[in-house]
């Protein structure tokens, strides 16, 4: 049904990249990041509607229920995921995006006119592919179903290589001859890639290697937006792709990281200091009314929140220890690590959901300097994020990452759930560091015994 | 349209791109990926216009799957980014006054 000329279509796909722009520009302030997100909800619609009235769309019926059928999976599951899931949520929402638009590509080969629409077509179903199958494995990492840390076999560089150049050979030929065989073949090519490119990497990168897919995606939703015609999906994905660019350059460098280094880290050998198993040696364990003991009678406490918290979702419990401690005048902050839990700002969003002030909460430049003068630092559920590995041993996967200083407090607790490694999985040395002590259990158990301690002192 | 046009659309994008989230604070990093994840998620009108135009079966099937795929990155982004910013929206209250940022 056309009831819109092509000029109003054009009009209103203008507005829908309008509200894009400022939904980006939301998202990037507090205060206006909610309002944003709607807008670009807001645009969204907009541009949905108005393609179902400008062209000449057959099967109606057939889409619109494939519609209902994919907002009535996906808006249950993302309103009760976890927090915890969150990450991976998203990693696979960006995926299903990628592998959308490789099959759009795909699609559109036959209609294709131009080289130049035929390299277009290309380069969606590849890279397309590489950000379907590289968001499965992060999502498959994130959620446990494999491991987490680096995964490299031996030879791994060579068979990308191969694969990537299979991938550039049968590119040309869907190019050349716009051969349906040879996009297949793309497409398979680009999903290994994505494959190879993802399983060496391990630990706190995984977040950014998500932002880096959401980038990709963006520029293959772009390209499809040229072999299309459509500049909506030009500018939109031309949008993403930029900002998401800059978002993983800035995600990177707030950890000390490099992108490149990031994807290539673990070929150049890094990954077998990453697979130490939990060793026996002596650590000093105690329990939950030692550990209120020292809490009680120390000045400045400094909470160091991470993954074990989000999982045991201990941030009430902890909160309210925080709250006991201060009523006795004791100084608590938290030290917040910005890749902390397994996605940058986690640990803030959870910690302002049981109400903690935000002054309370400082970034890494500024807490680090307290370290040597608190008394305690009370490590809830984060490993990584304080394994001095990062500084002082160069093979380490994670060496390079700049790390909260916990080692220079006066005491260190950990409270963990096992000896287990954390998600880089590596050893952390300052567990078996004189000045440490362990409690073990889950966090919010280990919190609510310490706070019953703490509150009988 | 004609490659210039397209291409001159595109270099405008880009730094548009650039410029709309530079200077974002790490604590923002998150639903802001999320954010671009949900808009990439607008390709689900390419996926709704190959559908209309599919004449058989295999190919409607396929553009079908595409459909599925992006409304499920594009309403599902949009929620999860929604939720991840509500619960910040708790914080918003006490922090009236912005903390001194990166000394």
């Amino acid at each position: 049904m056309i009831l819109l000329s092509p000029e109003w279509a054009a009009l209103l796909y203008l507005v829908a990249a309008v509200c894009f722009i400022l939904a980006l520009q939301g998202l990037g302030k507090p205060a206006s990041a909610r309002r944003g997100n709607l807008i670009g909800a807001a645009g969204a619609l907009v541009a949905v509607v108005t393609v179902f009235l400008s062209s000449k769309i057959d099967n109606l019926p057939w889409i619109l229920a494939t519609i209902v059928v994919g907002a009535a999976i996906a808006a249950p599951v993302s309103r009760r995921v976890k927090m915890t899931q969150m990450p991976q949520l998203v990693a696979l929402f960006n995926g299903v995006g990628g592998g959308a638009a490789a099959l759009v590509a795909l699609l559109e080969l036959s209609h294709s006119s131009s080289p130049w629409s035929a390299l277009a077509v290309a380069f969606t179903v590849l890279v397309g592919a590489v950000s379907f199958s590289g968001s499965c494995i992060t999502f498959a990492k994130l959620q446990e179903l494999m491991p987490t840390r680096p995964i490299v076999f031996p030879g791994q560089p060579v068979v990308l290589g191969l694969v990537l150049a299979g991938a550039l050979v049968s590119g040309g030929f869907v190019v050349a001859t716009g051969s349906f065989v040879a996009v297949l073949v793309l497409l398979a090519l680009g999903l290994a890639t994505g494959v190879l490119l993802v399983l060496p990497v391990g630990g706190a990168d995984v977040p950014i290697v998500i932002s880096l897919l959401n980038a990709f995606t963006g520029l293959t939703v772009a390209a499809s937006g040229l072999v299309l015609g459509n500049i909506l999906l030009l500018v939109a994905g031309t949008l993403v792709g930029a900002s998401g660019t800059i978002l993983t350059r800035a995600m990177a460098s707030a950890m000390g990281r490099s992108v490149t280094g990031i994807i290539f880290g673990a070929f150049k050998g890094g990954s077998t200091a990453g697979s130490t198993t939990v060793s026996d040696r002596p650590v000093r364990s105690s329990s939950a009314e030692d550990v209120a003991i020292l809490l009680g009678y120390a000045q400045r406490v400094i909470v160091v929140p991470g993954y074990g918290l989000a999982v045991a979702q201990a941030q009430h419990t902890m909160a309210e220890l925080a709250e006991t401690l201060e009523a006795k005048g004791i100084e608590v902050v938290y030290g917040i690590h910005p890749v902390a839990g397994r996605m940058p700002g986690h640990m803030n969003v959870l910690l302002a959901e049981a109400n903690v002030p935000y002054e309370k909460l400082l970034e890494m430049d500024e807490v680090n300097p307290q370290f040597k003068t608190a008394d305690v630092a009370l490590v809830v559920g984060a490993n990584d994020v304080v394994n001095p590995a990062a500084k002082t041993t160069p093979g380490s996967p994670i060496y390079g990452m700049p790390i909260l200083d916990v080692a220079a407090a006066r005491q260190v607790v950990f409270l963990k759930r096992s000896m287990r490694p954390g998600f880089a999985g590596i050893e952390n040395e300052l567990l078996y560091e004189p000045q440490t002590t362990l409690l073990f259990g889950d966090a919010k158990d280990s919190l609510a015994k310490v706070l019953t301690a703490v509150k009988n002192i | 349209m004609d490659a210039i046009t397209l291409l001159t659309i595109f270099v405008l994008a880009v730094f548009v791109g650039f410029e709309v989230v530079s200077k974002v604070s790490s604590t923002l990093h998150t639903p802001l990926m999320s954010g671009a994840n949900a808009i990439h998620g607008i390709i689900l009108v390419g996926a709704i216009i190959v559908a209309g135009q599919a004449e058989d079966v295999l190919v409607l099937v396929i553009a079908l799957i595409a459909v599925l795929l992006a409304t499920v990155n594009l309403v599902g982004g949009f929620v999860v980014t929604d939720r991840m910013l509500d619960m910040f929206s708790g914080r918003k209250k006490s922090s009236a006054a912005p903390k001194g940022e990166g000394k």
